[in-house]
């Protein structure tokens, strides 16, 4: 019989809910990383061109 | 060794979030966090708070790594120690595979993360630590040699070095000196604690100074570093990062700490014994102290650089 909520989940429920958690932080950290980078005029994307340069 | 085969213990429950941070060694993280926080602050360099955070962040999780990574090599001799028995893998709560697994992916991924957020050489330096203290502390030297904790020490010496170079993309005397601070500490720190948790390095094996040549040899060597230890911490205060603070607090904290190791050297066994290791355990009480107040005043002076009180000595 397949049960939509194994007792494995259940089990594991905050171990994953924590993961999940770390995860968002994680995707938060590289985003605000980003931003900071990009504010600063580094050349994230290793193109040679920093913000507020057109590429032609 | 780590075979699996012939050393896994059955594991008691599910493992929480907590067990596998535990791998991590949060306490030996903090110090970590402090050191390359300070070695990040007092350099001329400013950097922005948010890459300061991450670069920390990165740097405390590549220390963590590195835990896990001794946890699961060292999980054998962790049964038997009193003082680490109680760890993650001995106590059944992660398997030895799961620390190796962690410690693996964390070391990659703070090694990555810190070049992205930081630079090249920090990210290098980091990956150096984690390869030192795991393949040539944990896995070579330290079953291997007395002066185990002498060489080893260098891998909790790197944080504010890997600090400055987030800062300044380099290196240079004040960062060298920082390294050598902790990495001259170190032996006194572990050696008197070795002093009076004897009974502990010899159930496991390990060839602590204190096991292989005799507490009197580690009582010269305690008072041979630390006065090694002075020289260095003074001449810290001359360099950039130096103020009155630093120089007032290396002068009251290394007198205190020659006068500990002067008294630890004069004492033999019987006497430690009669007074249960007391000087032994205030030289480690101090030693924990010594540390945390050298880096407090290099952040003090930062500080009163920064706010213009005090120039520099030049």
């Amino acid at each position: 019989m397949i049960r939509a909520t194994h007792e494995l989940h259940e089990r594991r429920k905050g171990r994953n809910l924590g993961l999940g958690i770390l995860l968002l932080a994680f995707v938060g950290i590289v985003f605000g990383m980003t931003i900071v980078k990009i504010g600063n005029g580094e050349d994230v994307l290793g193109t040679g061109m920093v913000s507020g340069e057109v590429s032609q | 060794m780590s075979d699996t085969s012939l050393h896994s213990v059955p594991r008691s429950a599910e493992p929480e979030l907590k067990d596998y941070f535990a791998l991590l060694k949060p306490r030996v993280m903090s110090l970590v966090v402090f050191t390359a926080l300070v070695g990040l602050l007092v350099a001329p360099v400013p950097v922005h708070p948010f890459i300061m955070f991450t670069s920390v962040l990165f740097i405390a999780i590549g220390g963590g790594a590195s835990g896990a990574l001794n946890m699961w090599w060292d999980a054998d001799i962790d049964r038997v120690m009193r003082r680490t028995a109680k760890r993650p893998i001995p106590a059944g709560k992660v398997t030895e595979g799961e620390a190796l697994g962690l410690g693996v992916a964390l070391s990659g991924l703070s090694v990555m993360m810190l070049a992205l957020s930081a630079n090249l050489l920090a990210a290098g330096l980091l990956a150096f630590t984690i390869f030192f203290y795991v393949v040539i502390y944990t896995m070579w030297l330290k079953r291997w040699t007395p002066q185990n904790i002498v060489i080893g020490g260098a891998a909790g010496a790197f944080p504010p070095m890997i600090g400055w170079a987030v800062a300044t993309g380099g290196i240079s005397v004040e960062s060298v000196l920082m390294f050598a601070l902790i990495f001259i500490w170190t032996p006194p720190h572990f050696w008197a604690l070795a002093l009076f948790m004897k009974s502990d390095y010899d159930d496991a094996g390990v060839p602590m100074l204190t096991v292989t040549h005799g507490h009197d040899a580690t009582r010269r060597h305690i008072l041979a570093y630390t006065v090694l230890l002075a020289a260095c911490s003074l001449s810290l205060a001359a360099t950039s990062i130096g103020g009155p603070v630093y120089l007032v607090a290396a002068l009251v904290l290394n007198f205190r700490f020659l006068v500990g190791a002067w008294k630890i050297w004069k004492r033999s066994t019987p006497q430690a014994e009669a007074d249960a290791y007391g000087e032994e355990k205030r030289f480690f009480k101090l030693s924990l102290w010594y540390l945390f107040l050298h880096f407090s005043a290099l952040l003090a002076d930062a500080t009163l650089r920064a706010l213009g009180v005090f120039g520099g000595w030049a």
